[in-house]
C-alpha cells in the first residue's frame, strides 16, 4: 500500500489490519501524553482545496499525535488563487521535501491525478463526489465497535447518494468487509449507474428500516443535504425531503434497540436528522469523530513508518 | 496475536517443558525475595507476544508462593522500535496498563529473550509515556548475549550462550501449544 486513494485499493485483510491498528492507536486518546514516535522527523502536509474542518484536523490531530510535523495548505489564500495551476502547486509543495500529502480536492479524480505526478504518499481525504476512503475506515470501525465482525451485516445508506463521495467509499469497503448496503434516496439524488453498484436500492426509507424490503437493517447511515450543490432540482423543498428521507423520531422507532445511527457531519438536524436520532441513545456521531483521528493515525503508521514500500 | 504461529522451529532443544516450569519458578522466588521489602508494591509487564503469557505464569506463581497477586499488565513497545524505518511497520501489540497504574511502583518488564537490549531501550521509552515507575526491574527466560546497549537482566531465567548468526525460538504453551526453547543455526 503506497497511496490510500480509494475503499477500492484495500483488501480485507489490510483493511482489517488498519482497522485492529486503529484500536490499538485509540488508547493514545485516554492517555496524559498523547504523543507517540513512529514518525518523528516526518513531515505530512494537509492540502486543501476545498474547505473542511473535520477531515483536516483530524488528520493535523494524527499526525501530531505520531510525531509527525504536520503543516496546512488551503487553497484560499494560496499562490493558487493567484493562478498557478494544480500540478505546479503539488510540486511545489512536494518539493520542500515532504514525506505524505494528504489532499482533498473539489475534482472527482484530482487526488489520485495528484499521485501521479509526486513520489510521496498521497491520501485522499476527498476528491469531489468520488470517494472519501478514511471517512469509510472511519465508519466501519464505528460500526465494529457496535456490532462486532462486519460479515453479513446490513448497513443502510440514506440520502443524497448521488453527491456523496462517503457513500461510494463505504460501499465498496462495507463490501470488501463482507457486510450487505442498502442504499436510500429520492431517484433524484442516485447516481447514474447505481444498478451496477454490489449493492440494493430503494426509494422507501420505511420500508427498508422495517426491514420489509431487504431485510433487517443493523445500522443506519444518514448523509448530509449538501446544500451547496443543490441547484439542479433534485427535491421540491426541503420539508418535503425531510419528510421522505430524514430519520424522524417516529422511523427511528423501526430500528432496532442496538441500531447504530451514524452521520459523517456536518448536520442539518430537521433535514436529514431530527435532534432525537441525532443526540439519542443509538447515535454514534460522536464516536465516528474520536474514530476519525485513530484510524487516520493507522493508515500513516502503516504508509509512513515503514521503509517507503511496504509489504502487507 | 494467538492466531500468528511461526514456522516449527527447527534446531536444538535446550529448554522443555519441566526446566521452563522450574526456570519461572525460581524468577517468581527471586522477584518475591526482591519484592517483598518493598511490600509487594510491585507490578508484572509482559512486552508482546511471549512476554505477556511469561508475566502472567509469574503472577500466578507468586502468588501461589507469597500469597500475594501482583497487578499484570501488558507493554507494546512496536511504536518506540529503532528498527521501524529499516525493518518496516508491524501489527502493534496491546498496551495493558496494569490494575493500579505503574506511578512509583516496581515494575518489572518481562521478556521472553534478552539479546541486543534493543527491545528493552524501547520498552523504558514507551514506560515513562505511560507514567513514572519508581523502579523498573528486568526479567527473561533466556539471556543470549550480544548486547548492543549498556542494559542486563535483573532475573535471568537461562543464560545461553550464541553466536550472532544462530537464532533462539522460546516456545510457550499459550500461544505454541508446547513449553520449549529451541537454538537454530550454528
Amino acid at each position: 500500500m503506497r497511496n490510500l486513494l480509494s475503499a477500492a485499493d484495500l483488501s480485507r485483510d489490510e483493511a482489517v489490519e488498519i482497522l485492529d491498528t486503529a484500536a490499538r492507536l485509540h488508547a493514545v486518546q485516554t492517555r496524559e501524553v498523547k504523543k507517540l514516535p513512529p514518525l518523528r522527523g516526518r513531515t505530512v502536509v494537509n492540502l486543501f482545496f476545498e474547505d473542511s474542518t473535520r477531515t483536516r484536523s483530524s488528520f493535523e490531530i494524527a499526525g501530531k499525535w505520531l510525531s509527525a510535523d504536520v503543516i496546512n495548505v488551503s487553497a484560499k489564500g494560496s499562490s493558487v488563487s493567484k493562478g498557478e495551476s494544480l500540478r505546479d502547486t503539488v510540486l511545489t509543495v512536494e518539493a520542500m521535501g515532504v514525506d505524505a500529502l494528504v489532499v482533498r480536492h473539489h475534482a472527482s479524480g484530482a487526488v489520485a491525478r495528484i499521485a501521479q505526478w509526486v513520489q510521496c504518499p498521497v491520501v485522499n481525504a476527498g476528491d469531489g463526489t468520488h470517494e472519501h476512503p478514511t471517512q469509510a475506515l472511519l465508519d466501519a470501525y464505528t460500526l465494529r465497535g457496535r456490532l462486532g465482525e462486519l460479515a453479513d451485516r446490513h448497513v443502510a445508506i440514506v440520502g443524497d447518494i448521488a453527491h456523496s463521495r462517503v457513500a461510494r467509499s463505504n460501499v465498496l469497503l462495507l463490501r470488501t468487509l463482507g457486510a450487505r448496503v442498502t442504499l436510500v434516496g429520492p431517484p433524484t439524488l442516485m447516481p447514474a449507474g447505481v444498478t451496477s453498484w454490489p449493492c440494493e436500492t430503494s426509494w422507501d426509507l420505511d420500508a427498508v428500516l422495517s426491514g420489509k424490503a431487504f431485510g433487517d437493517v443493523d445500522a443506519v447511515m444518514m448523509l448530509r443535504v449538501q446544500r451547496e450543490r443543490m441547484n439542479g432540482g433534485y427535491f421540491a423543498t426541503e420539508r418535503e425531503y425531510a419528510i421522505g428521507y430524514g430519520l424522524s423520531p417516529e422511523r427511528l422507532d423501526l430500528l432496532g434497540e442496538q441500531a447504530p445511527v451514524l452521520h459523517p457531519g456536518p448536520m442539518n438536524r430537521g433535514l436529514e436528522i431530527s435532534t432525537a436520532a441525532a443526540d439519542g441513545a443509538r447515535s454514534v456521531v460522536l464516536d465516528q469523530v474520536q474514530a476519525g483521528v485513530a484510524v487516520r493515525m493507522a493508515v500513516l503508521y502503516r504508509l509512513l513508518a515503514g521503509p517507503g514500500e511496504v509489504a502487507v | 496475536m494467538a492466531e500468528r504461529h511461526p514456522a516449527p522451529a527447527v534446531g536444538t532443544a535446550i529448554l522443555h517443558a519441566a526446566d521452563v516450569a522450574r526456570i519461572v519458578d525460581r524468577i517468581a522466588h527471586q522477584i518475591i525475595e526482591n519484592v517483598a521489602k518493598g511490600d509487594f508494591d510491585a507490578v508484572l509487564l509482559g512486552i508482546p507476544t511471549r512476554g505477556v503469557p511469561l508475566a502472567h505464569r509469574l503472577g500466578k506463581r507468586i502468588e501461589v508462593f507469597a500469597g500475594v497477586a501482583l497487578p499484570v499488565g501488558s507493554l507494546d513497545i512496536t511504536l518506540y522500535r529503532d528498527d521501524l524505518r529499516t525493518r518496516g511497520v508491524r501489527p502493534l501489540g496491546q498496551t495493558q496498563q496494569p490494575e493500579g497504574g505503574i506511578n512509583g511502583r516496581t515494575v518489572i518488564l518481562v521478556d521472553d529473550v534478552l539479546f541486543s537490549g534493543r527491545t528493552c531501550r524501547a520498552a523504558l521509552d514507551a514506560l515513562i509515556e505511560l507514567g513514572r515507575p519508581g523502579t523498573v526491574q528486568l526479567a527473561t527466560l533466556v539471556d543470549r548475549g550480544h548486547r548492543e546497549l549498556p542494559i542486563r537482566a535483573d532475573y535471568v531465567g537461562k543464560n545461553i550462550p550464541t553466536s550472532r548468526t544462530q537464532a533462539v525460538h522460546v516456545l510457550l504453551s499459550e500461544i505454541d501449544g508446547t513449553d520449549e526453547v529451541i537454538v537454530e543455526g550454528s
